[in-house]
């Protein structure tokens, strides 16, 4: 995969994750210890008591860097260490949020990172056992995963007694066998369980029942990340990067019509225009920027014009009227046929739609079966009102977010670029000629397997 | 599945105690692995070893996609047609190797060397159009690239 540390001059401000040259070897114990690597691990086990590590998590302000963006601090702190009941870690690296490829960039590269992340926590939690849950497609990740385990098995950091402290943990390497649902955290645990990934309702939350009905904290690879970089540093320090609200760096990971495509490492507070220019190349091929899905597809697309004023940080992101979500932005130009792009999005939710609330279930598909109907030059006039009907249907009303996202990720195109839709519709064809790709390497397949058909 | 025990109760190990039905998935993965697919003997035969519910493991394979219960081409094409690979040209990607292939996507060809699927995001966008080859990824895809990957599995 494409590593932006080769390709652009970091600009970004702080790196705390690509911050050293990528070799054949970087990724290993030795390489990682010799970097400073396990010491904040050392440092827990050896100077800190579980709840003061918990206190430092939450004095550094980490937040989640799943999705939702909440305070890892505030999760783990739930969890009571003299309830007497067995107590779970589990790192989410199930990645699979369209557009977000960030997790694997961490996973391939800094495993041992978001191993000592996760073993930290588990001893903040007390935990016995840390689970990792990978998705099943991932392969080379996994096997860096794998192998980082059992380096740190052999190296004592791992198992019965780590480091002779007296603190034992196992670590499990779980992986998926392919479904998006399963990265919702309580359909992960069902997965963990060895259940079809099916949602649950809150309360209770997981943090009070969740795997084997017990008290469980699920993180994201990247929030697990940062857990050994504030040990080292210490709240105050991580603090001073990034913005008030927003502390520490943001991993993004960039794709779509954009020049340099790959993983960036963003110090928050960061100008937007000035990562998409400076830091990716622009727009491929010196197209113009059309729009921004900024955090993977279930956050709300901002217009060219709309993110002029923002800067990449939570805030900035929420005033602007989307989220950062889990990092994975797509840049798309000007030229773009959205209907086509909305089709390409409502295929996904409904195939990855788990079932069981009806208005996701069914909304999913009527708004499939809508857009491919338009698509097809049978758009009629009140298809518009039915998208946004079944799109604020599903607001609320659902076990977890899927639905609500998939909704507002269509309004969002619909608010922005509702006159291509109604043209699509009177004029049975789209605006842009049904464009998706600025560059497209297989110009012609589609001419040539029609001519073949 | 039974010559497979052995691997399982060593992944037990690392478990904690009451945690068998956890090893549903992890083992049907392994099973799949070894013949290709998941076959009726196998479901019946986990389905004791690990003490859990049929219903349990026959939900799990219906719900997973990567789980088969018959037999797929020798080599499986699993073409990303998400958002960005979509935006880099996965469309004509698929064409491009339906044409090659004499298939679509869902079929395998008559002399059961390939089977061509769509997926979803497979995060690895950056580096679109791509597809999934068995575990391998193969990224940022042009015609030459695919043509020669092609050739050279059907060796
Ligand atoms: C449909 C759906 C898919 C999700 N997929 C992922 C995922 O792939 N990775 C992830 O870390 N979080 C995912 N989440 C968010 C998780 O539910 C959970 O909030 C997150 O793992 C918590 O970690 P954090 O607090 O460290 O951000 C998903 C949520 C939903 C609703
Ligand atoms: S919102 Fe959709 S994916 Fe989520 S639990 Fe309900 S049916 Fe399943
Ligand atoms: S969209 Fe194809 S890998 Fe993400």
């Amino acid at each position: 995969m494409t590593d932006a540390v080769d390709t652009a001059v970091p600009l970004s401000g702080t790196k705390f994750f690509m911050n050293f040259p990528i070799t054949a070897t970087s990724h290993s114990l030795a390489d990682y210890k010799a970097r400073g690597g396990y010491q904040a691990l050392e440092k827990a086990l050896r100077e800190m008591q579980p709840a003061e590590v918990t206190k430092e998590v939450s004095a550094s302000g980490l937040l989640g860097h799943g999705g939702a963006a909440f305070p890892a601090g505030r999760k783990w702190g739930v969890v009571k260490l003299t309830d007497g009941e067995p107590h779970y870690v589990c790192m989410n690296a199930d990645e699979g949020e369209p557009g977000t490829f960030k997790d694997r960039w961490l996973l391939e590269h800094v495993p041992h990172l978001c191993l000592e992340g996760l073993i930290i926590g588990s001893y903040a939690l007390q935990g016995r056992h840390a689970f990792i849950y990978i998705r099943g497609e991932f392969d080379l990740s996994h096997r860096r995963m794998s192998d980082a385990i059992e380096e740190a098995y052999d190296a004592g950091l791992l198992g019965e007694n780590i480091l002779g402290t007296g603190y034992s943990c196992d670590v499990v390497l779980y992986r998926g066998a392919g479904s998006y649902v399963c990265g919702e955290a309580s359909a992960m645990l069902a997965s963990l369980e060895g259940k079809k990934g099916w949602p649950r309702n809150r309360p209770p939350r997981l943090t009070v029942k969740g795997l084997y009905q017990k008290p469980t904290v699920v993180n994201n690879v990247e929030t697990l990340a940062n857990v050994p970089v504030i040990i080292s540093r210490g709240a105050v320090e991580f603090k001073k990067v990034g913005t008030p609200k927003s502390p520490g760096t943001q991993m993004i990971s960039i794709s779509g019509h954009i020049a340099r495509p790959g993983v960036y490492e963003v110090e928050y507070g960061y100008p937007w225009q000035k990562f998409i220019y400076d830091d990716c190349g622009g727009m491929q091929g010196g197209a113009a920027l059309k729009c921004i899905i900024p955090g993977g597809v279930s956050t709300k697309l901002l217009s060219a014009k709309e993110i002029e004023p923002l800067t990449l940080d939570h805030n900035s992101a929420l005033a602007g009227g989307s989220q950062l979500g889990s990092g994975g932005m797509i840049a798309i130009a000007e030229g773009t046929c959205m209907v086509r792009l909305a089709q390409v999005i409502q295929r996904f939710y409904h195939h990855e739609s788990c079932g069981q609330c009806t208005p996701c279930r069914e909304g999913m598909g009527w708004m499939e079966r809508i857009l491919n109907r338009i698509v097809a030059g049978g758009g009629r006039p009140e298809d518009i009102d039915r998208l946004y009907q079944i799109s604020t249907a599903n607001d609320g009303t659902t076990i977890c977010s899927l639905g609500d996202s998939a909704g507002y990720a269509c309004s969002a195109i619909l608010d922005h670029y509702r006159e291509e839709f109604e043209y699509f519709i009177t004029h049975k064809r789209s605006m842009f000629d049904g464009r998706l790709v600025v560059d497209d390497p297989f110009a012609g397949a589609l001419s040539t397997a029609e001519a073949r058909a | 599945m039974k010559h497979l025990i052995p691997e399982f109760e060593r992944w037990k190990l690392r478990y904690p105690a009451g945690f068998e039905g956890s090893l549903t998935i992890p083992c049907l993965r392994r099973i799949q692995e070894d013949r290709g697919y998941i076959a009726d003997s196998d479901i019946t035969e986990l389905v004791e070893y690990l003490g859990i519910t049929r219903i349990q493991v026959d939900e799990a394979i219906a719900f997973y996609t990567q789980f088969t219960r018959k037999p797929l081409g020798t080599h499986h094409l699993q073409v990303c047609h998400n958002v960005s690979c979509s935006m880099r040209g996965a469309e004509g990607l698929i064409a491009h190797l339906g044409a090659k292939l004499g298939i679509g996507p869902g079929q395998t060809t008559t002399d059961g060397r390939f089977t061509l699927t769509t997926v979803e995001c497979l995060a690895s966008c950056g580096t679109a159009p791509m597809m999934m080859v068995g575990d391998a990824y193969h990224e940022n895809l042009t015609p030459a690239s695919v043509d020669a990957l092609l050739e050279e599995l059907a060796q």
